[in-house]
């Protein structure tokens, strides 16, 4: 596992960083457990996983982690509103039927929410339809259209104005790029939704009132520049 | 105070030298309070344990038996001589390791080897209580086990497990001492029975009725036994406990000892000789106003019915680790509801793990090879331990 040699995927590593000690974390969709189990070992905190893999979920429990075998479209009603730090969703939300239900959830679960996703907006997205005149295949969306899990992609501009809509505010965004770089990012520039790969943010829901604890920590890792 | 005794069995011991467990006999004085509403005593509760309690008291694992189970986890069954019925899981470096762990498993009240119930003697009468004696529950049988961790000094255990109904008395565990439950681990279970299972219970309930030789349940008095009563109600059971399609690998239509089908009704197929096995090896270790008992404790099983209909308030502010685990082929127990259980735990904010094991085994896999359970098992247990100090 990437998480016991210390080495995170570049994304979960920009998650992990806004994570405080001891939080009572949520990971929807956390695969087999990385993140998880990193955030365990490095940030001591209280860590449940949601997972639609039988397969990964296995695997987490038999790491001895807490994940129960779940789908985030459907599972996510059973929670209790505010009892979790942060709910995180890493790469979910375009595989979602209903993200804007997800995300509803998502944002009255958690004090905080962090949310990942492909942007459909990067340049290479936009320059496959434009000159193949075929559904894009790029590192970040590396899924042909018939087999893709990803049935609601959608750009930045497109998340964000969503993510609006449902009362949240925009703590904190982050570009990520495949090779690993992780850039602060204006939400409504017209930059980062061309350039970056991914994106990276910090919600807090519109009923969320004060967190405990001190709240969420800034990120430490190399997202100091306002490159857009 | 109680004294310790060897358990009485319904049946003679035929195992030379077979380690029989213990039994705590309650002073009358210590009653069990039932669900019923009414008290029995003096309460037996014999029970086995493997492995040695630490110094701390901390590391005991409680395995709770299913309807036809008991108190023989790890060892020799004292009448059959067959192995114990979870040794797959329970012993030296198994995924419940009695290296770490210090096991204890009771035989549930109502049951028929050792701890009061139906078959035993009625200290008022001098005669068996057959059906004079008392309805019991879940509940109950949870109450008792308590009472037996009092009387061993084990004021929390690491872990309460068992399948089936056992599932259903590591939940009502879970329920009614939290505080003593560090984490349960209920596999292949429900928090309610269902109405196909209560439909199930009762046709077993009455074959063993129908049956002559259960002379209104006080068949002792009687010198008989319902044994054909009680051999069909494990027949019909125990096709509930497998699948469609594991019955079709392991059997299909073959036919039994013959080339061609005998226009009679002696068993044809070997599917049919191998539930009469089934139901014939039963009757030497059961009795059947026990198994009358156990069914209707796990017909009137509704954990959530305690607690106005919400199952996630039987567990609100639990600080227990949970891990549910089902299997896709169990039809009894499916995974549905026991995904239920999960669900009502996310409710309550429970620290809550929940797995699906893909087998065709049905029902039965928890007793059975089933190498991700015990994957699953050694990683929970694993981790509750490590989180406890527990090398």
């Amino acid at each position: 596992m990437s998480a016991r040699q210390g080495v995170l995927r570049p994304d979960l590593a920009a998650i992990a960083a806004m994570i405080p000690e001891g939080a009572h974390v949520l990971d929807v969709g956390c695969g087999n457990g990385a993140l998880l189990e990193h955030l365990i070992s490095t940030k001591g905190v209280d860590g449940r996983g949601l997972e639609l893999s039988q397969v990964d979920v296995n695997a987490a429990v038999t790491r001895g982690l807490s994940v129960v075998q779940g789908d985030a479209d459907t599972d996510l009603a059973d929670y209790p509103s505010g009892v979790f730090d942060v709910v995180i969703l890493s790469d979910t939300i375009q595989s979602t039927r209903s993200p804007r239900t997800v995300l509803r959830h998502l944002l009255r679960i958690g004090k905080r929410t962090i949310v990942s996703l492909p942007n459909f907006g990067h340049w290479r997205v936009r320059l496959a339809l434009l000159w193949n005149g075929r559904m894009p295949k790029t590192p970040a969306l590396d899924y042909a259209w018939h087999e893709t899990p990803n049935i609601h992609l959608c750009t930045i501009a497109d998340f964000v104005s969503l993510a609006r809509e449902e009362g949240a505010t925009i703590e904190r965004a982050l570009a990520l790029q495949s090779a690993g770089r992780t850039v602060a990012m204006r939400p409504d520039a017209w930059g980062p939704n061309l350039f970056a790969e991914r994106a990276l943010f910090l919600l807090k829901g519109k009923e969320t009132i004060a967190v405990p604890q001190g709240g969420i920590a800034t990120p430490r890792s190399r997202t100091s520049q306002l490159l857009f | 105070m109680a004294e310790i005794a060897n358990p009485k069995f319904l049946q003679p011991v035929r195992i030379a030298n077979a380690d029989v467990g213990q039994a705590v006999v309650f002073a009358p004085d210590r009653p069990l309070l039932l669900d019923a509403g009414r008290s029995f005593a003096p309460l037996t509760v014999a029970f086995m344990t493997y492995g040695e309690l630490n110094a701390a008291r901390s590391n005991a694992v409680l395995v709770c038996h299913a309807l036809t189970g008991d108190q023989f986890v790890a060892s020799p069954h004292p009448i059959t001589g067959k192995p114990g019925w979870w040794e797959t899981m329970v012993g030296p470096g198994k995924p419940i390791d009695t290296n770490r762990f210090f096991v204890i498993c009771a035989n549930v009240i109502g049951g028929c080897m050792g701890t009061s119930g139906p078959g035993e003697i009625d200290s008022s009468t001098r005669e068996p209580f057959g059906l004079s004696f008392p309805l019991v529950t879940v509940r109950d049988m949870v109450r008792a086990q308590a009472m037996l961790l009092d009387e061993l000094g084990i004021d929390r255990v690491l872990c309460v497990t068992g399948g089936s109904m056992g599932g259903m008395q590591a939940l009502q565990w879970a329920a009614s001492y939290p505080e003593r439950v560090v984490s349960a681990m209920p596999i292949a279970t429900a928090a309610r029975h269902s109405a196909q299972n209560i439909a199930f219970h009762e046709v077993g309930r009455q074959a063993i009725m129908a049956d002559p030789d259960w002379h209104g349940g006080s068949y002792q008095l009687h010198k008989t036994r319902p044994a054909k009563g009680l051999a069909v109600a494990r027949m019909a059971a125990h096709i509930t406990y497998l699948s469609e399609q594991a019955l079709q690998r392991k059997f299909g239509r073959s036919l039994q000892n013959r080339e061609a089908i005998s226009f009679a009704f002696a068993p044809d197929f070997q599917v049919e000789s191998y539930l009469h096995h089934q139901g014939m090896t039963f009757v030497d270790r059961f009795d059947a106003n026990s198994y009358l008992y156990i069914t209707r404790a796990m017909d009137y099983f509704d954990l959530a019915a305690d607690y106005n209909g919400v199952l996630a308030e039987a567990f609100r502010g639990t600080k227990t680790r949970f891990c549910i685990i089902s299997f896709t082929s169990d039809w009894l127990f499916p995974t549905i509801e026991n995904k239920r259980i999960a669900h009502a735990l996310n409710a309550a904010a429970a620290n809550v793990s929940f797995v699906e094991i893909e087998t065709d085994k049905g029902h039965d896999s928890f007793l059975l090879e089933e190498p991700e359970m015990f994957a699953t098992v050694r990683g929970f247990l694993g981790a509750v331990a490590a989180e406890h100090g527990i090398r």
